[in-house]
C-alpha cells in the first residue's frame, strides 16, 4: 500500500556492479560461482558439439554419419515413421490436415489480440474431434479406410492425449459432483468409481482393456485395441480429474451457493453459472497438471503394442541398419514431448491471468 | 409512511401476537405460526409466531445467538424448519422445491458478507438472476439493472468486478443485485455488521431510501438508529423467543420485558 510513497532503490545497471553484487558478493559466493562457471563451460561445450557443430544433419544411408557427433539423419530419414506410424503414404495427407487444424486451432489461442479467437478454440475442443473421427479413419465420401493398428506414431500420441483430455474434464466435472452430490446412490457411484480407477495404475488398466476385456465381451462384439486403450485412458484420466476438481468445489464459500440460492437459481444454473466457474479457475494449475501427466503416461500404450511416438522411436533404433542412435532416438522424443507439455502449461498460466478477477469474497 | 405506520401500529401494537388462525389475513406477506428450529439436538427456534403485512419495516435483534440470522433465513428457506407453518406470499415453504425456488424470486436477500460473485462484474451479478430465472431479455436486464445501480448510487462502478469495490460499495451492489429480480420482500441478514465504521452510513441511506419506498422488509441489525428511524415494528429475540416485539417509539422508552431492558441497556449505554 504505501510502496508508491517511497523512492524507488537505486539500481546499478552496470554488468560489473551487478556481477559484483550478485556473484561475487563474499568469498563463498565467489568459490560457488567459480565451480558452477567451470562445471556450464566445461559441459555445455562438449553438449553444444554433439547437438550441432559436430552433428550430422545431411546425408542419405546410415554410413553417412560419420562426425563425433549426433546422428540427426536418423531422425530425418524416418521421421516420416515417428510421425505417421503405418499410416500409408498416399494418405498422410489427411492427418497432415488434422494437424494443419490442430495448429489453426490453437495457436491463435497464445496471441491475444488474435480477431475471433474464441470460436477457433471451441471448433478445437468440439468440430476437431469429429472431423477426426471421420477423417482419420476414413471409410466414408470415398476415402479409403486406413485400420487403426496401421496409426502410430506423434499422431498416436497426439490421439490418445488429445481424447483423453477433452473427455476425461466434463466425465470428471461429472464424477466430482456426483460425489458431492445429497443423493446417496449417485454418491455411492461415483465414490465407488473414482476409488476403483484411481487406485489402479494406468499400466494396469490398459492391460486389462487389451488383454481381459475381449474375453467379457459377447462373440462379434469387439472394439479396435485403440478404441479400448482410449476407453481405459480416458476413464482412469476423468477419475484423477473428478478429485482435482473436487478440491476447487470444496474452496467456494459456502455464502456462494446461499446467494445463488437466495437469487432462486435452481441447482444447473447455480452449477453452471456460480460455482463451476469459480472452482474450475482455482484448480487451473491441478487440472493442466493432470492433463501434462496423461500426456507422458500415453507413452504406456507400447506395452499393448501400439506405437506412439515413443514406441516408434524405441523399435527404429533397434534396427541393425543403424548403429548407436539410441541417444538421438530418445533426445527426439525428449523434445517432441517437452515442446508439447511446456506449450500446455504456458497457456494455462496465461489463462490463469486472464481469469483473475481479483480476491475473493 | 406516517399513515400506514399508524395502522400497523394499531394492528401489531398489543404484545406478544397470537397468530390469527381463523380470520385469515390476506393482507399478510408472511405467516410464521408455531415454527420450531432444531439443529441436531439443539432447540435453536421456539415457538415463533410472526405476521408480516404487505409493506411493513420490521426490525429484529437481539444478543448474538438468539437465533435471529437463523430465523430469516428459514424465511427463504436457507435453514429449513422442522415443526410449524411458514407461508410467504401464500405460499408455503415445505420439502417442494419448486415452491421454494417460486419463494425465492420473489423474496431478495442482503447477507453480512455481500456473497456477491467474484467471477462477474457488478453489472453481470445484477442481471443473472433476471436473466436466467425471470427470463429477461439481456438488454432489458441490463437496462433496469442500471436503474438499480443508479438507485444505490454506483452505476460508475458497473463494470468493475466485486474485488475492485470497497465494503461498502459491495453492500450496496448486493442490495440492488437482490432488487433486480423485483422481489416483493427484502431480508437482510446484518447487513452492515462486516463494514467499516465510515461505510455503513453509505448502506443505512440505501436502506432508508428503499424503505420509504414501500417495500416489505425484515431486517436483521443492530444499528438501533436504523430502528427507530424506519421500522415499523422492532422485534427483541432471545434464546430462539421471540421475547418482546413493538413499535420502535414503545420498544425503545418503554420495554416490557426485564430481557429486553437489560439488552437495550447494554446496547444504548456506550
Amino acid at each position: 500500500m504505501a510502496e508508491p510513497m517511497l523512492k524507488p532503490p537505486k539500481i546499478a545497471i552496470s554488468p560489473v556492479a551487478w556481477m559484483r553484487q550478485n556473484l561475487f558478493s563474499n568469498w563463498q559466493n565467489s568459490l560457488l560461482t567459480l565451480v558452477v562457471g567451470y562445471l556450464v563451460v566445461t559441459s555445455a561445450g562438449p553438449l553444444f558439439s554433439w547437438l550441432f557443430f559436430e552433428a550430422t544433419f545431411l546425408g542419405q544411408e546410415p554410413s553417412d554419419c560419420t562426425g563425433t557427433g549426433a546422428c540427426w539423419l536418423f531422425i530425418n530419414e524416418r521421421l516420416n515413421f515417428f510421425i505417421y506410424g503405418f499410416y500409408p503414404d498416399e494418405q498422410q495427407w489427411r492427418v497432415d490436415v488434422m494437424f494443419l487444424l490442430l495448429a489453426v486451432c490453437f495457436i491463435p489461442q497464445f496471441i491475444e489480440r488474435f480477431p475471433g479467437r474464441k470460436w477457433f478454440g471451441l471448433f478445437g475442443l468440439t468440430g476437431l474431434p469429429l472431423v477426426g473421427v471421420f477423417l482419420v479413419p476414413g471409410g466414408i465420401l470415398g476415402l479409403p479406410v486406413v485400420q487403426s493398428s496401421d496409426w502410430g506414431g506423434l499422431m498416436l500420441t497426439l490421439i490418445l492425449a488429445y481424447i483423453g483430455i477433452i473427455a476425461s474434464l466434463p466425465i470428471g466435472i461429472v464424477l466430482a459432483l456426483g460425489r458431492r452430490s445429497e443423493m446417496p446412490i449417485i454418491r455411492g457411484i461415483c465414490v465407488v468409481f473414482i476409488e476403483v480407477w484411481r487406485a489402479v495404475p494406468l499400466i494396469t488398466v490398459l492391460f486389462m482393456a487389451s488383454v481381459m476385456l475381449p474375453l467379457f465381451l459377447p462373440e462379434g462384439m469387439n472394439f479396435e485395441k485403440l478404441m479400448r486403450a482410449l476407453i481405459g485412458i480416458t476413464l482412469w484420466q476423468s477419475a484423477y480429474m473428478a478429485e482435482v476438481i473436487r478440491g476447487g468445489l470444496q474452496a467456494i464459500p459456502r455464502g456462494q451457493y446461499e446467494a445463488a440460492d437466495a437469487l432462486g437459481l435452481g441447482y444447473w444454473k447455480k452449477t453452471g453459472l456460480i460455482i463451476l466457474p469459480q472452482a474450475l479457475k482455482m484448480v487451473i494449475p491441478g487440472i493442466v497438471n493432470t492433463f501434462i501427466s496423461l500426456f507422458k503416461d500415453t507413452t504406456l500404450v507400447l506395452i499393448i503394442g501400439l506405437f506412439d511416438i515413443l514406441g516408434t522411436v524405441q523399435s527404429t533404433i533397434t534396427d541393425p541398419a543403424w548403429q548407436n542412435v539410441a541417444i538421438e532416438g530418445y533426445v527426439f522424443v525428449a523434445f517432441c514431448f517437452w515442446v508439447f507439455c511446456f506449450g500446455i502449461s504456458r497457456y494455462s498460466q496465461k489463462l490463469e491471468r486472464k481469469l483473475d478477477t481479483g480476491h475473493k469474497t | 409512511m406516517g399513515n400506514t405506520m399508524t395502522e400497523q401500529n394499531q394492528a401489531t401494537g398489543s404484545s406478544t401476537p397470537v397468530p390469527s388462525k381463523k380470520d385469515e389475513n390476506s393482507s399478510d406477506i408472511i405467516r410464521v405460526e408455531g415454527m420450531n428450529k432444531w439443529f441436531g439436538d439443539f432447540h435453536v427456534l421456539r415457538d415463533l409466531n410472526l405476521n408480516v403485512h404487505h409493506g411493513e419495516r420490521i426490525v429484529i435483534c437481539g444478543p448474538s445467538g438468539s437465533g435471529k440470522s437463523t430465523f430469516i433465513r428459514c424465511i427463504n428457506r436457507l435453514e429449513e424448519h422442522q415443526k410449524g407453518k411458514i407461508i410467504v406470499d401464500n405460499i408455503e415453504l415445505t420439502d417442494d422445491i419448486r415452491h421454494i425456488d417460486t419463494v425465492r424470486r420473489e423474496v431478495g436477500m442482503v447477507f453480512q458478507h455481500f456473497n456477491l460473485f467474484p467471477h462477474l462484474t457488478v453489472l453481470e451479478n445484477c442481471c443473472l438472476s433476471p436473466i436466467w430465472v425471470r427470463k429477461t431479455p439481456r438488454k432489458e436486464a441490463e437496462e433496469a439493472a442500471m436503474e438499480y445501480l443508479t438507485r444505490v448510487k454506483i452505476p460508475d462502478q458497473a463494470n468493475k468486478f466485486p474485488g475492485q469495490l470497497s465494503g461498502g460499495q459491495q453492500q450496496r451492489v448486493a442490495i440492488a443485485r437482490a432488487l433486480c429480480m423485483k422481489p416483493k420482500i427484502m431480508l437482510f441478514d446484518e447487513p452492515t455488521s462486516a463494514l467499516d465504521p465510515e461505510m455503513i452510513k453509505e448502506v443505512l441511506d440505501v436502506m432508508i431510501e428503499l424503505a420509504g419506498s414501500g417495500m416489505t422488509m425484515i431486517c436483521v441489525t443492530h444499528e438501533m438508529g436504523f430502528a427507530k428511524t424506519v421500522a415499523d415494528r422492532v422485534i427483541f429475540m432471545d434464546g430462539g423467543e421471540i421475547v418482546e416485539e413493538a413499535p420502535p417509539h414503545e420498544f425503545f422508552t418503554n420495554p416490557q420485558e426485564p430481557r429486553t431492558q437489560k439488552f437495550l441497556e447494554q446496547i444504548l449505554q456506550h
